[in-house]
């Protein structure tokens, strides 16, 4: 029989357990959402009460010490953030939970190995694995910070031999296992297959398009919750078990859901190096002399507030300008003048899915007159005006009508069928996906280049004497 | 294999279902506060490093320990608190929801 602090920490696990689920249920609507986070957030509290009291705990200085800063440092930038890099904040936060179960797989591989225990085949196992994904997660999540902070480039990044160079380390990371797990490798051996797997972290997420991040994180998500786990494994403490498979299998789920939206598999988007080829043949087919139609923000106003029905089209350039309250007035303002006004939110608008329905609630604007994509595509032969705020990927027809096109069969809002399109854009530049845009050559379309915030509060000032 | 692990086993198979089961319910709406959540729930991995830490006895294992410490701390309050402010923004839509400010 357990003794008691050993049957209060067994106890309080499965309460904890069961607030993870119950938390996570309740994230499944919109009305409880906050709620169920706070429900997961208690019971992680409790689990990490409970593990306090764990016999094998026997100082607790270092414990108060990084847990105060790694809450302060976290709280911190959870803060600060801004709304428009949340994505990157979460890769951040996932890279550090990576890193966090591949150093505790190391750490517990050394102490069991000095102080001489036999390492099981299914602890081996579980360390290796442990480290190697754990370390991966953690590169792999700070590349696609950096490529969403543009700190690196979003472009893929590919070299000669990439896939070659890759194969190998991947190759020496299950060597180096292998070796750890059947031939008692030694701390060194663990070491070394740490640091070749924080490369391959790296170079796995490096020829990756910025476009296609919203997927990677939520791979590295699932992988992290997995690294969990298997620490679990390592330090047979089922509550860690338990929460990593929750994460890693909803995290895997997510995934899929999310490359579904884009219509590409996940092996297409991890070794795909989308948008690297086509670069050059968009460079090519712009300078063909295609002319593009600008406007000014007063005739766009008359352009709206005379139209029946407007459809807005948000984007990531939305979110960088942080127009969400803008478009709302602006939206508000036509409405008063009798103009039915709709959004078309394209399920990976943004950087992730719900990016937009995140920013468009927290400018009030109502839920029911949000359309996704199925709904709203049927309406644009009838809708008088589109206005695209910084969207580009999501509505290039492209996607729909060019087989040579990296995108090619990702499902579009279908704009280009309304009787007029606006596009409001910083410039000419390519969207993520860095390819160029047929839309914005199209007779019907009008280009207002600026600041999406700007250019909506100019159409919105002239819109009150239109 | 012993004992222990295949009852490990079991809870591994048992919550990959939970979790599937629990998550195919979530509109797309909420997709990202989702995996911001289950985001924060990972950090559960801190737990782990809370024990390396609280059991180190060498230099070695104390500075492991603490640098994990840290970093899992940072993956759980901030996965958290970042997740409650996206989730902040879904408030129940009201009929005069423009000056809601000073509330």
């Amino acid at each position: 029989m357990l003794d008691f602090r050993a049957s209060v920490i067994a106890v309080s696990y499965i309460v904890s357990a069961v607030l993870f689920i119950f938390g996570l249920k309740r994230l499944s609507s919109p009305a409880t959402a906050r709620s169920g986070n706070r429900v997961a957030a208690v019971g992680m509290a409790l689990a990490l009460a409970a593990t306090l009291l764990d016999a094998q705990i026997v100082s607790f200085w270092t414990i108060a010490l990084g847990t105060l800063i790694g809450a302060v440092m976290g709280i911190y930038f959870a803060r600060t953030v801004q709304m428009t890099a949340m994505p990157q904040m979460v890769a951040l936060f996932n890279g550090m939970g990576g890193a966090t179960a591949a150093l505790v797989s190391v750490a517990e591989f050394i102490r069991l190995t000095r102080a001489g225990e036999a390492i099981g085949l299914g602890e081996g196992t579980s360390i290796v694995l442990g480290t190697a994904i754990g370390a991966i997660s953690f590169t792999g999540s700070i590349i696609a910070f950096g490529k969403l902070q543009e700190i690196l480039p979003g472009k893929p990044l590919q070299f000669p031999l990439q896939r070659l160079i890759n194969a190998l380390i991947l190759i020496a990371v299950l060597s180096l296992g292998v070796v750890v797990v059947v031939a008692d490798g030694t701390a060194q051996t663990l070491w070394g297959l740490f640091a070749a797997a924080l490369i391959l972290g790296a170079m796995f997420v490096l020829p990756i398009g910025g476009g296609d991040m919203p997927v990677v994180i939520s791979i590295l998500n699932s992988l992290t919750g997995l690294a969990a786990a298997l620490t679990g494994f390592v330090l047979h403490n089922q509550m860690l078990v338990v929460a990593g498979v929750l994460v890693g299998a909803s995290g895997t789920l997510l995934t899929l859901l999310m490359s579904t939206a884009m219509n590409r598999s996940v092996a297409n988007v991890l070794f795909g190096a989308f948008g690297a080829a086509s670069n050059d043949a968009a460079a090519a087919s712009t300078a063909v002399g295609r002319t593009v139609r600008q406007t000014t923000p007063e005739d766009t106003a008359i352009a709206l507030a005379y139209a029946r029905s407007v459809v807005i089209v948000p984007g990531y350039g939305l979110a960088v300008a942080e127009a969400q309250h803008t478009v709302r007035e602006l939206a508000t303002d036509l409405e008063k003048r009798g103009v039915s006004v709709k959004y078309a939110i394209h399920p990976v608008a943004g950087r992730m899915p719900g990016h937009m329905n995140v920013l468009l609630a927290e400018a009030n604007v109502p839920y029911d007159q949000l359309l996704e994509m199925d709904q709203v595509n049927g309406e644009f032969p009838q809708t008088d005006v589109v206005l695209v705020v910084g969207a580009n990927d999501v509505v290039n027809p492209a996607a729909r009508d060019d087989p040579s096109s990296p995108i090619y069969g990702m499902p579009i809002l279908d704009v280009d069928r309304a009787r007029n399109i606006i596009v409001l854009k910083r410039s000419m530049g390519h969207g993520f996906a860095g390819i160029d845009n047929a839309l914005f050559y199209h007779e019907k379309t009008r280009m207002l280049f600026g600041d999406a915030r700007q250019s909506l509060t100019e159409v919105g000032q002239a819109l009150k004497s239109a | 294999m012993s004992q222990e692990l295949i009852l490990g086993i079991y809870v591994f198979i048992m919550a990959i279902f939970v979790g599937f089961e629990v998550i195919s319910r979530v509109p797309s709406v909420l997709h990202t506060p989702l995996m911001s959540g289950t985001n924060a729930i990972h950090g559960i991995v801190v737990l782990g490093a809370m024990l390396i830490a609280g059991s180190a006895d060498t230099p070695l294992l104390h500075a492991i320990g603490f640098i994990a410490v840290v970093f899992g701390a940072a993956n759980v309050f901030g996965g958290f608190v970042v997740t409650d402010r996206m989730l902040e923004m879904f408030k129940k839509r009201e009929p005069a929801a423009t000056e809601k400010k000073d509330a």
